[in-house]
């Protein structure tokens, strides 16, 4: 509200024309709720004030009224500004324009949506001279680099520190069992988090994925005896059942709403005492910007409980609880703003009108994010969105945007300019087929990753939306589904993003190691660590722990790097290339947060060679090149940049008419072109993101050679887990043929069927 | 085994890992779908500029295969061109390429339905052709015997890993598609399984060519990820 003050104030008098003040917000349903909270007050001032939200939610009729007759106060998402940025009548639109206010500034600035809107905001401020920028935050770890990024680059910001209230109320959840030794669902926690949402007026139950929010809500509702009302909310969700279960929050009438990070942020939600949060937090400012959720008022303590999913977490839950009490946020520096999304404003500033590269390139040197751009990148990518850039000039005649004699740059076609804009956007959800019961108008139920879909089989049973629906078919990329009664589903996981640990808890936890005893940590995970402690040794945050045995007729080798999911994933595909190439047969290799665990035919024996920093990182070059993590990224990257469209003119592609993949697209790039300005994107996104090679680069200069193998004659305690994780990788090898022949075989001896 | 060779309706026959099939009897290479000029069709359609690599690509392919079969009589099955005007966007490299392929030997052009009508190249441009009683056409034809056809650009799942495939039943063969630039279509999707009989195979194309039943009792177990 406080944010809104000055408008309210200059626009009280009447006088104003036009659109005043822009809010942005990551959510759409913040400014949904924004737009409420607002519209109260005003109306009963009695300001002459238009209040309109305007979303990828907002109806067509809607959406062209505002265009041309903008409201005074507009609440949006850095999505849809870039869209409102990209229409030809953008200077009339925002004409008179004096404030942008940017609401839960962190969570933007950690990904390219922040990019993204920092570049719509300098389009902003060449139409309005004069617009002034707030950033408002409750959880920033580092206020001047937020700072830097939102300000006119090089203008300075004022940074105002607001009062942190009292203290929060947050410790574990209470638990008479001891959670699993791996996995993620804390089912075995479901009678006290019932019993808690009892004791409790409204609570909010968090999980970090949206597959496991779904099986622990089925199993909350099993064992719900008492009938209490509790719902279920995630970003997969279809809209109209995610707004209903927002409303009926809104009229008090849940008692619990199992969620996910799509209710992390600001939203004033009824009545909610108390947050529980399922599984490590990972990450502390998100453990921070959840507990707040609880009594989001003024100087009432927000009350917090954590509840571990197996052994491990209950260590790292300690270590984010002591992190949370001392307010030490974590977050790790972003580098320079991504090109792929520079290419992308480049089109986007085409689409609203011709441009001269020279006040485009200023222009954009005053987004934070890019105010390093070098003339270099900006041609680069320029020449990218009117030829494609690539070493072999194809496309003379079919150029994307073409130079006109007076200089400035226009699209060749400006039809184009209708896929460009129905492109817009940085976020990357996989590809996602949309769920609704079978039969005419049957009703949608959410949506479910692409590659899940590919896994059903007619008959196979899955979650969503706290139902278990049967899988019937796949028609028009619609999965079709019936309802089924049965008390378990077949099949239950859809994968979802998986956060890693953040560097600074992972150095927490290798500093809870070095103490002699842990009387804070419940008994079984005490003697856990004090078992493994007596037959292996602890991690150490200075050297490497290496642990080496045999287990069900494979030889294991288990690596304590703690460099988070990420990074020790890419570690297990660096190290198992280099055993493949040591003739030792990796077979596979499994990643968590703090180890990597691989098992072959032959023990590891020498492991100095395998951790030169240098042959690393030599190898990540060549071989990752052919790596699934590339092509990902390579797909991310190619999309925003508008090589791919997800979305295209009239219906969604149909099976039929599948395209070729994107895997394709970057094979040949590799294979014909490998300094392409995407490759060159891709290489250092995968390097930042899923690669993570960084922290790897962090754990080598930790540990300084110093690396310790064990060899021991059995599993470990802490390596045990490993062994029952899912996500397993086999190596792509010449075993992996071999067992694909094999498996062939099988289904033919199945079939009952000879080659013919 | 990097080649399947089978026989069919009394014709020994070899379906290749690149997703060629070779008639030793006939010297005769088939190749479907090829698509050439998808690249600049995309960016004469609509402004998406693809890699323009895919024409050098698959034609280097298909110079690879005539190579190594040693063809007298290449037989392209329909869809060689994206669309009639793709083939005019064709750089005058790719026209010579073909030119030199074509010298000494047999070239038949399939129509498809991508490039219905003859193109400026030499070569015999028909709608289907025939020889020692199979019959070679773009798209199947329900009922028809000793046919062999492309068009769906047939692919299969083996744990977890999708490859275009060949499909092979008692009366028809299915090609998967040769072009650089081209998706696929799962084998299980009805217009294939209504085409197929019950006893057909899919046969992976790839590093190593690999046999298994078109249907399969449990998809889920093939499509699974490995485990260890």
């Amino acid at each position: 509200m406080a944010g809104f003050l000055p408008t309210l104030a200059e626009l009280a008098d009447g006088g104003h024309d036009g659109l005043h003040t822009l809010y942005v917000s990551p959510l759409k349903a913040l400014a949904a709720d924004i737009k409420r909270n607002l519209t109260g007050p005003v109306e009963e001032m009695g300001l002459p004030v238009r209040i309109e939200d305007r979303t990828g939610d907002t109806s067509y009729t809607q959406k062209r009224r505002q265009r041309a007759d903008p409201p005074h106060i507009l609440l949006t998402t850095p999505e849809s500004l870039a869209l409102l940025t990209s229409y030809e009548d953008a200077p009339r639109i925002f004409a008179g324009l004096r404030r942008v206010v940017v609401d839960e500034i962190h969570a933007l600035a950690e990904s390219k949506r922040g990019d993204q809107l920092m570049l719509s905001l300098a389009r902003l401020q060449t139409l309005c001279p004069g617009l002034r920028r707030v950033g408002l935050s409750a959880t920033v770890e580092d206020p001047p680099a937020i700072a830097r990024l939102l300000a006119r680059h090089p203008d300075p910001c004022a940074i105002i520190e607001a009062d942190p209230g009292p203290a929060a109320d947050i410790a574990m959840l209470d638990l008479p069992d001891p959670p699993p030794w791996a996995g993620g669902g804390a089912g075995y926690a479901i009678p006290q988090v019932l019993e808690a949402v009892k004791q409790h007026r409204t609570t909010l139950i968090f999980h970090n994925t949206r597959a496991q929010a779904e099986i622990f809500f089925h199993n909350l509702w099993l064992a719900n005896d008492d009938g209490l009302p509790i719902g279920i909310h995630h970003g997969s969700l279809d809209r109209a059942q995610r707004e209903k279960v927002e409303a009926a929050m809104v009229r008090g009438e849940l008692r619990a709403i199992v969620c996910t990070g799509s209710l992390d942020l600001g939203i004033d939600w009824g009545d909610v005492d108390l947050v529980i949060q399922v599984g490590a937090p990972k990450n502390v400012k998100r453990l921070i910007q959840r507990i707040g959720r609880a009594n989001h008022r003024y100087n009432a303590p927000s009350k917090a409980r954590l509840v571990p999913a197996n052994r491990f977490e209950v260590v790292e839950c300690h270590a984010a609880l002591q992190a949370a009490r001392e307010n030490d946020l974590d977050g790790d520096p972003r580098g320079p703003g991504p090109l792929d999304v520079l290419c992308q404003h480049i089109l986007i500033a085409a689409c609203s009108g011709p441009f001269d590269a020279d006040a485009l390139y200023a222009e954009m040197k005053n987004a934070g994010p890019y105010a390093g751009l070098s003339r270099g990148d900006f041609d680069a990518c320029l020449d990218f969105c009117a030829t494609g850039g690539y070493a072999f000039r194809a496309y003379d005649q079919w150029q994307r945007l073409k130079q006109r004699d007076d200089g400035l740059w226009q699209l060749r076609d400006p039809r184009a300019a209708q896929l460009i804009r129905m492109n817009i956007g940085t976020i990357q959800d996989s590809d996602l087929l949309k769920v609704r019961f079978k039969g005419r108008g049957g009703k949608p139920l959410g949506e479910v990753e692409e590659a899940f879909a590919a896994s059903l089989t007619p008959g196979d049973t899955f979650l969503i939306g706290g139902q278990i629906v049967a899988y019937q078919g796949l028609r028009e990329m619609v999965v079709e589904v019936t309802r089924d009664a049965r008390r378990k589903p077949k099949v239950a996981v859809f994968s979802g993003t998986k956060f890693a640990t953040s560097t600074q808890l992972s150095a927490r936890i290798l500093s809870m190691f070095r103490d002699a005893d842990w009387p804070f940590l419940p008994d079984h995970t005490r003697d856990w660590l004090h078992l493994h402690r007596t037959v292996s040794r602890l991690p150490e945050k200075d050297r490497l722990l290496i642990e080496s045995f045999p287990h069900d007729g494979r030889e294991h080798a288990c690596i304590y790097g703690f460099a988070g999911r990420n990074a020790q994933q890419t570690l297990g595909l660096l190290l198992t290339k280099r055993l493949e190439e040591l003739g030792l047969d990796p077979l596979g290799f499994v990643a968590t947060d703090y180890a990597t665990l691989i098992w072959g035919l032959q023990p590891l024996t020498d492991p100095a060679p395998l951790f030169d920093l240098a042959a690393l990182e030599a190898g990540l070059d060549g071989w990752l090149a052919g790596n699934a993590v590339m092509k990902r990224t390579f797909r991310a990257s190619a999309t925003i940049a508008g090589l791919i469209n997800r979305n295209m003119p009239g219906s969604r592609k149909t099976g039929r008419q599948a395209t070729f993949s994107s895997d394709i697209l970057y094979d040949t790039l590799l294979k014909y072109d490998p300094d392409h300005l995407l490759m060159r994107i891709t290489r250092t996104e995968a390097m930042r993101g899923l690669v993570d090679f960084d922290r790897i680069r962090d754990m080598a200069e930790r540990v300084q050679g110093r690396v310790d193998l064990l060899r021991l004659d059995r599993v470990t305690p802490l390596a045990a887990p490993l062994l029952l994780e899912v996500g397993k990788v086999p190596i792509d090898g010449a075993g992996r043929e071999r067992l694909m022949e094999a498996e062939a075989a099988a289904l033919m001896q199945e079939a009952g069927l000879n080659a013919l | 085994m990097n080649t399947h060779d089978f026989s069919f309706a009394g014709q020994s026959l070899q379906a290749r890992a690149s997703g060629a099939l070779f008639w030793p009897a006939q010297g005769l290479l088939c190749v479907s779908d090829l698509h050439l000029g998808k690249s600049a069709r995309q960016a004469r359609l609509n402004g998406v500029q693809l890699p323009p690599y895919d024409v050098e690509d698959t034609l280097a392919r298909l110079d690879a295969e005539i190579a190594t079969t040693g063809a007298r009589h290449v037989l392209c099955l329909g869809d060689s061109f994206d669309d009639l005007a793709a083939f005019d966007d064709l750089p005058q490299t790719a026209i010579d390429w073909i030119t030199r392929l074509q010298a000494g030997r047999t070239w038949t052009w399939i129509e498809g339905n991508h490039d219905p009508g003859p193109v400026a190249l030499a070569g015999a441009h028909l709608a289907r052709y025939t020889a020692a009683g199979l019959t070679f056409r773009h798209i199947a034809t329900p009922g028809e015997q000793a046919e062999i056809s492309g068009h769906y650009h047939p692919k299969a799942r083996l744990r977890g890993a999708a490859r275009p495939c060949f499909l092979i039943d008692e009366t028809r063969v299915i090609l998967p598609a040769f072009g650089t630039y081209t998706g696929g279509l799962r084998c299980d999707d009805p217009v294939l399984t209504d085409l197929m009989t019950s006893s057909a195979l899919a046969v992976l194309t790839g590093r190593q060519m690999l046999v298994l039943p078109m249907r399969q009792k449990r998809s889920g177990r093939a499509s699974s990820s490995a485990g260890r």
